[in-house]
């Protein structure tokens, strides 16, 4: 019964990894005593012995026989039970099943052209064709990855001639996209800064709790997004901060912030480094979307590089499913700025020692491409124009709905956050019940929080999403 | 969990030119940190690179070599490459990944007509190689079994010892290796299978045990089997030589199609790293055989969820080569020659070496070589023999004496015989005394 209860308990946990402000202590092994002395374990719940079941004394002659045996083994995972859906990916696989030739998926955030088609950038194209022609090998990379991507990633983030970079003062391991290279840090983190805190914004990325939950490492939010304003609760956010034990790890947007879409100003960003500074806090900053923002790579890293100038050590985790539309292949890298050369050395080896267990060494094809990009002068100026132009469109689209919105709602109401926000993502303020009628009533598909992705958006559907806008958010409670 | 104390730190200047020991820090973040050691097996390769001695050899991580000593891409890989190319649009794959990737390796694994398959009760999730795979089981059963420990043989890859640790399950050894004839321990592991706990979890090596390149025989195998299923013990398996063992497939698939007859339900990790020499790519599969399609879909579901917060989505490239391969008849063909190509070599360089040893005078008993199977020869030399070929001939291997077969060739076996032959000459004088 005890056992049963465990393993109930256990997949409650499981489920309810997403639940608000939980914290997570450390998961503690209690059944080593039932191994000393190899007393039988407790047997698990559903079990059914061999010696009960009917077949057990039937010799196996044929397969028949085998597969009416098997129905009586009831398996060890009786009691695993159905995951929700991701709330972001299962998006996309709900907006597959919808057969209506309305819909619009704004779930996840994957660019699309104004066509709504999925882009592989240009410069992919030629990296890919230049590695085929190279017929480059296959062989392991090292387990902190490719050594031309580690250099390529770290100069682009900090700038090439950033002294902490001359001063070889930045751990650079590369991770798998954002999402691996948070896990890696998270994971650093649970062991060498066992009990320390991270504060993540209300709201963040569904990701962020489950990755540090799954690392063990206990969080808690900072206030974000202001609901009245559609914008920033930036005096919440300090005073928040400013409330945390001295010596707390702060996870901040670099840029783009997912999924508000609303970014501190830099005289904000000033305050805030100002704050972690007093506090001793160490920042954890997640850029997922450098260049993709503002559409230059130098202007989206700024919020990073200012800390970085202050002296303040960090963390960063980069990807580049982005900006260089890489996502499938799952190109990122995890930073850590620190005060010397020499635990920088230190803090990549421990960063491999996580590493190895968790994957050994990372894929090689999405690396490739980055270097190979980045290495070229040529593709590298290319690379920056398709940047422009995607962050471009998304500018253009959030101008179209903006138009949209203020003609169509009659109300006095303030839509401007959309021209506010920036990046991929736009906090609608709609209610959970509101996003609800989106997707029943207009089969507008987004998350329950209010996000859309205004890349899954084009001009020709911007007067349509704004009807389902103004209906969901003035006609639903 | 108490509040830390107030940390003291000197925050370097912007404009400060100087030298990295001014900016050092006192009670930093960092002073729990240590340097990690060395990866046992990935830091040989790393001080192999580093060596500048012409007839270094490294016989350490098992990567496979051409006889010419070169990495190989198999031509069924540069292929399918060529015709993937500029097909995709590179969107994120679900987190369970490639379906059809999962498919094809699920097929390869139990059988084309496996039951299991056609009942649709397996789960199958794509993973970053073998390493994803074991964790990945390794989490879900901490999650879904906490009370359970795993039983791992001894000796085994090192790495397996790192993924439990890190998933937080208690492990236990269990016998295998019989370091005095160099083979199975048949008895010893059966002992210690029948005192397991009543329905323990067992890691088993499907074939070319690594490192030992000792498997054992079909017979023992379906004796292993019956004896789990007195025991009712589950076995997961990890499969990462599937096809470079014998050079052919099925055979080396055998301990699991024999579990599967015998009503076990099996978990299956694979690895196509050097089957299809996609290392770098890091493709793999964990399967969970279970009850039946509603549960496999439950299980599923519960392996995507630990899959997310680690990676959220596995890489496409790799997946795609290996689900091209094994669709197109031709390509599976070639791929089938191509891998018994790889295991026919790896067969004569143990022929040879063994023959070399012999020419350059060892009376030492070298039959193991020969009798073990896989990439890997668990050469019975003891870390100080180690050392000694590398430090005095830049020969790089583990410290457990395993040697990957695949770093020899014709022109390196009797460089690497003479080599042996020298650093066991004590022991052979001890022997003949």
């Amino acid at each position: 019964m005890a056992a049963m209860m465990a393993s109930t308990a256990a997949t409650t946990a499981a489920l309810g990894c997403v639940a608000s402000g939980q914290e997570v202590g450390r998961q503690v092994c209690t059944t080593q005593k039932m191994y000393n002395g190899l007393r039988v374990a407790t047997a698990f719940p559903g079990q059914k012995k061999i010696e009960e079941s009917a077949f057990a004394s039937i010799k196996i002659r044929s397969k028949a026989i085998v597969t009416m045996a098997v129905a009586t083994d009831v398996s060890r995972f009786e009691g695993v039970s159905m995951a929700p859906a991701d709330p972001i990916l299962g998006v996309s696989e709900a907006f597959k099943r919808d057969n209506s030739d309305m819909k619009l998926n704004l779930g996840v955030g994957a660019y699309r052209t104004e066509e709504l088609q999925p882009y592989v950038l240009e410069v992919v194209k030629k990296a890919e064709k230049k590695m085929l022609e190279a017929g480059e090998n296959k062989e392991y990379l090292p387990i902190e990855g490719l050594a031309a991507f580690n250099k390529a990633t770290a100069e682009l983030l900090l700038g090439a001639d950033n002294p902490v970079i001359k001063q070889q003062r930045v751990a650079t391991v590369q991770g798998l996209s954002g999402t691996g290279s948070l896990r890696l840090g998270a994971a650093f983190i649970q062991r060498y800064f066992p009990g320390v805190k991270v504060l993540i914004s209300s709201p963040t990325w569904g990701n962020h709790k489950n990755i540090l939950n799954d690392a063990g490492v206990p969080w808690s939010e900072y206030r974000y997004f202001d609901p009245k304003t559609v914008g920033l609760d930036f005096e919440g956010m300090i005073a928040d901060i400013k409330d945390a034990p001295n010596g707390s790890i702060i996870l901040l947007h670099g840029c783009a912030h997912n999924p508000t879409g609303i970014d501190p100003t830099p005289e904000q960003w000033e305050k805030i480094a100002d704050v972690c500074q007093e506090k001793d806090h160490m920042p954890f900053f997640d850029v997922a979307y450098q260049g993709f923002a503002s559409g230059s790579l130098d202007d989206d890293a700024s919020s990073v590089r200012r800390f970085v100038a202050r002296g303040i050590e960090l963390f960063v985790a980069q990807s580049y499913s982005k900006n260089l539309g890489l996502y499938a292949e799952r190109i990122g890298a995890i930073n850590v700025v620190v005060s010397s050369p020499e635990v920088a050395t230190k803090v990549k080896s421990q960063l491999k020692r996580l590493a190895r267990p968790m994957y050994s060494n990372p894929p090689v094809h999405g690396a490739r491409i980055v270097a190979n990009v980045v290495g070229d002068p040529t593709m590298f100026d290319e690379w920056r124009a398709e940047m422009q132009a995607m962050a471009g469109r998304i500018k253009t689209v959030r101008q179209r709905l903006y138009d949209e919105l203020s003609t169509k709602d009659k109300s006095s109401k303030d839509w401007s956050f959309v021209l506010k926000q920036i990046g991929m993502f736009s906090f609608t303020g709609l209610n959970k019940a509101q996003s609800d009628n989106m997707t029943d009533k207009w089969h507008v598909y987004m998350t329950k929080d209010g996000r859309i992705s205004l890349a899954g958006l084009n001009l020709a559907k911007c007067a349509f999403l704004a009807d389902a806008i103004i209906d969901s958010f003035y006609n639903v409670q | 969990m108490a509040a830390l104390a107030r940390r003291s730190r000197r925050f370097i200047s912007s404009s400060s030119s100087s030298s990295a020991a001014a900016v050092a820090s006192s009670g930093s973040w960092w002073k729990d940190v240590q340097p990690a050691a060395r990866d046992p097996i990935l830091g040989v390769t790393e001080a192999f690179l580093a060596d500048t001695h012409p007839s270094k050899m490294n016989v350490g991580v098992g990567a496979y070599r051409t006889d010419e000593g070169k990495p190989l891409v198999l031509e069924c890989v540069r292929q399918a490459e060529r015709r993937i190319a500029g097909t995709n649009f590179m969107e994120y794959l679900p987190m369970g990944g490639s379906v059809v990737f999962n498919d094809h390796s699920m097929k390869l694994a139990y059988g084309e007509e496996a039951s299991v398959l056609a009942d649709k009760r397996v789960a199958g999730i794509q993973a970053l190689s073998g390493t994803g795979a074991c964790r990945l089981f390794a989490d879900f059963q901490r999650r879904f079994k906490p009370e359970s420990h795993i039983f791992i043989p001894v000796p085994t890859w090192a790495n397996h010892h790192n993924i439990w640790r890190d998933a937080h399950v208690p492990q236990h050894t269990f016998r295998y290796y019989d370091p005095v004839t160099k083979g199975l321990d048949f008895a010893g592991l059966m002992e210690d299978v029948k005192r397991a706990p009543e329905a323990s979890v067992f890691l088993l090596h499907a074939c070319a045990h690594n490192p030992t390149g000792v498997d054992p025989s079909p017979e023992q195998w379906k004796e292993i089997s019956a004896l789990f299923k007195e025991k009712n013990h589950f076995a997961l398996f990890d499969m990462a030589y599937q096809g470079f063992a014998s050079g052919d497939t099925n055979r080396d698939a055998q301990a699991i199609r024999i579990f599967l007859d015998d009503g076990h339900q099996v978990a299956c990790a694979q690895s196509f790293a050097k089957n299809m020499g996609l290392y770098g790519q890091r493709v793999g599969c964990l399967s969970v055989v279970c009850d039946d399609t509603q549960q496999a879909v439950a299980v599923k579901s519960q392996l995507q969820q630990i899959a997310r917060p680690m990676y959220s989505n596995p890489p496409l490239h790799g997946a795609l080569i290996v689900s091209t391969i094994l669709d197109d008849p031709d390509l599976k063909a070639l791929w089938h020659t191509e891998v018994k190509g790889m295991a026919d070599r790896i067969i004569t360089m143990r022929e040879l070496l063994k023959k070399n040893l012999v020419e350059a005078g060892s009376h030492l008993n070298w039959q193991h070589i020969t009798d073990q199977i896989g990439m890997f020869c668990f050469s019975g030399l003891n870390p100080e023999q180690v050392d000694r070929l590398t430090s005095q001939f830049h020969i790089y291997l583990t410290r457990n004496g395993r040697i990957s077969m695949a770093g020899i060739n014709s022109n390196n076996v009797e460089y690497l015989a003479n080599a042996i032959h020298e650093v066991t000459r004590e022991e052979e004088a001890e022997k003949a005394a």
